[in-house]
């Protein structure tokens, strides 16, 4: 239905509520109760506490390099959330709003951008592919996960996260071609952030929008505005019905914001204005939403201050926790290089044990 | 027993492992209604289905990415590069994904996935059919890299390699695909990948080949047996992870040890295995160790290609001269 009702060629693009978070499309409004509602708000605004909160610690010196989230909760808080519980996802590596939404524990994420791969060791029931750097690279491993689903006829979906930049990758294309010429039941999700690192989103594509590449696929393509929860949500979820009625993949543009540095190692005021900036400010996904809750009665400025004061010790708790998880032992390292260590990787660990025993390491 | 060439032993080995576990899915490019380029896959498609044996699109990246999607979801990806040439585009995703995957979430999720390709000079071939790549997966962490040289081999390193936990890279010297033939048993069996074999024993001097060179060195090593020289051959069947003893106890009993490989000779595979020789049997070694390799140049196409790989001539020429040292 939105799907339809939208042409990504005219640049047309889907919005419930406005940035003043006033409901302009109301027949579109997903149905969901207020305890959805406020769920939504809630991760979103935990997962913004987790980045601010990082952003201090990583400048105190505690952290190592962070990539915040800021500014793009509502693309990945309300697409996370048109999910079943044993659909698969395939992230980037900037999507703490979908960790959050599928259940993932603060203290996974922290030990893993706290430099430990355990941090990756989710629990069974986490059906989320881990971090992965080389861009664009997942979406191939979204299409797979989805074969062996319909393979299997376990009527789980799989939904592949990436950004701007990655559009320009071949796997991006592959991804496409090859579930669509499957029909495969993927949902691909593009956060068009405007930004890779410092490069603007007009020098990956001459096209008019980013969704509009999926009408070369013969698949529906989408531009949604990013930074509307409820947006996000409405159209994800007819995507996941789409997919798991067997109608094949679709390309969901979410048009938002990196309102924050790509990484702690970067410094974004060398190639773009505080004006600019200042007027994405204007359109947050957060404030948006928490007008609307609270015009709906959902929502207050009490809740507000006590929702953040306990997350904001939560998020210190668990951090201090993670900080004082110490180091990885030796053994890791060399237990997950294959099943069973191999002669050389054992050869090389009783080496090292016996170097860093001897120096008291 | 059925009479196979290495081709048909590689088609058995998929043939049964689907018979064995409906978790095996085969594709890749023309696998399907055309059963490969070489036939390897011929008959599967007709045999399993459209959704068991498929023609992928013709994206190599896309191979090996939907394949590690769909190990991580349970089922076991057999999946071919048309030849080991073109496996590039797809490198990305084996080196930075399936070779990663089980380490990065540290065990919780794995890539028990076989990537098949043919590798190897020697069929006359166009540009990109005909390297010899295996120390470009074997320098990598997290792959087993395996190489058959007989029928016999290739059916019972195949389903050993289908049945590993982990990801599997495949490499099919089709210079013999059709060679030779051997009687190979018609019930399911595995060799286990990692241990190399001993082809034949002697006391003068160890030799260490696979592929196709495993051939082309027996044919050298009887024409220096009627010289009167004595020597074991080792086949080595896994690059990755090598057997070490086995090799290291061959030369501390011939004192004298050569390697002969398709692939180029500089930081190719014979300097790791010199240096497991030098590390485990230095004391025991009567002559330098030799390796027997191609040239480092680009690799020829067809009229210039004798110069390339060592031929039997050069391999008995230089063995001598070990022998002789």
């Amino acid at each position: 239905m939105l799907f339809k009702a939208f042409n990504p060629l005219l640049d047309e693009m889907i919005q419930i509520l406005n940035k003043d978070g006033e409901l302009v499309h109301p027949e579109w409004l997903p149905d969901l109760g207020p305890e959805a509602l406020v769920d939504l708000y809630e991760t979103m605004r935990f997962s913004r506490i987790i980045d601010e909160k990082t952003l201090q610690y990583q400048r105190q010196g505690r952290m190592l390099t962070y990539a915040p989230n800021l500014g793009q909760e509502a693309a990945q808080v309300g697409s996370s959330a048109a999910l079943g519980a044993n659909d698969w996802v395939a992230p980037s590596f900037r999507e703490l709003g979908v960790w959050l939404n599928r259940g993932a524990s603060l203290e996974h994420i922290f030990l893993y951008w706290f430099g430990n791969e355990m941090g990756m060791r989710m629990p069974e029931d986490i059906r989320v592919l881990p971090v992965s750097v080389p861009i664009a690279s997942q979406m191939q491993h979204a299409t797979g996960l989805a074969y062996a689903s319909r393979y299997k006829g376990t009527n789980e979906i799989a939904v592949a996260y990436v950004g701007d930049g990655g559009t320009s990758q071949g796997d991006f294309h592959e991804a496409l071609n090859f579930a669509s010429v499957q029909d495969l039941p993927n949902v691909f999700i593009i956060q068009n952030n405007q930004f890779a690192i410092s490069t603007r989103r007009q020098l990956q594509t001459k096209a008019k929008t980013i969704a509009q590449k999926a009408i070369g696929y013969g698949i529906p393509g989408i531009v949604v505005d990013g930074n509307d929860v409820l947006a996000m949500y409405a159209v994800t979820r007819e995507a996941v019905e789409r997919a798991r009625n067997g109608e094949g993949p679709t390309l969901i543009e979410a048009y938002t914001y990196r309102m924050g540095a790509h990484t702690t190692s970067d410094d974004p005021t060398v190639y773009r204005d505080d004006s600019e900036v200042e007027s994405w400010r204007e359109k947050d996904p957060i404030d948006r939403f928490r007008k609307f809750l609270i015009r709906e009665g959902h929502w207050s400025d009490e809740k507000e201050s006590e929702f953040v004061s306990e997350r904001s010790d939560y998020v210190k708790t668990v951090f201090e926790k993670v900080e004082k998880s110490g180091g990885v032992d030796l053994k890791d390292i060399f237990d997950y290089v294959y099943e069973k260590r191999t002669p050389i990787l054992e050869a090389q660990y009783q080496k090292k044990k016996a170097y860093f025993q001897k120096e008291g390491k | 027993m059925a009479v196979l060439n290495l081709l048909e032993a590689v088609n058995q080995a998929m043939d049964q492992s689907m018979a064995q576990d409906d978790k095996v899915i085969v594709f890749g490019e023309d696998v399907g209604v055309e059963g490969g380029v070489f036939r390897a896959t011929k008959g599967l498609q007709e045999k399993y289905g459209i959704e068991r044996c498929f023609d992928s699109i013709l994206a190599e990246s896309s191979i090996v990415g939907s394949g590690i999607g769909m190990a991580i979801n349970g089922l076991k990806p057999v999946v071919e590069i048309q030849f080991s040439g073109f496996m590039f585009p797809g490198y990305n995703q084996i080196v930075t994904h399936a070779a990663r995957m089980r380490n990065r979430t540290r065990g919780r999720y794995t890539v028990p996935m076989v990537i098949r390709m043919p590798y190897g000079g020697g069929v006359r071939a166009l540009e990109h059919h005909s390297e010899s790549l295996e120390v470009l997966f074997a320098h990598t962490a997290g792959l087993k890299v395996v190489i058959p040289s007989t029928p016999y081999d290739a059916k019972g390193l195949l389903m050993a390699a289908i049945q590993d936990p982990d990801p599997v890279i495949f490499m099919e010297p089709k210079r013999i695909y059709r060679a030779f033939k051997q009687d190979v048993p018609d019930e399911a069996y595995t060799i286990p990948i990692g241990k190399a074999k001993i082809v034949k024993s002697g006391t003068d001097l160890t030799v260490v080949a696979w592929g196709a060179m495993v051939r082309e060195t027996q044919k050298a090593i009887e024409h220096l047996e009627k010289e009167g020289f004595s020597i074991e051959l080792i086949d080595l069947r896994t690059i990755s992870p090598i057997d070490k003893e086995t090799i290291i106890q061959s030369v501390q009993k011939t004192g004298r040890f050569c390697v002969v490989h398709e692939a180029a000779q500089t930081y190719g595979p014979g300097a790791e295995l010199i240096t497991t020789v030098n590390e485990g049997a230095f004391l025991y070694l009567e002559a330098p160790p030799k390796r027997i390799a191609s040239v480092d140049t680009i690799v020829p196409l067809p009229k210039g290609e004798q110069y390339y790989v060592p031929d039997v001539g050069q391999i008995v020429s230089e063995l001598r001269d070990v022998l002789k040292f």
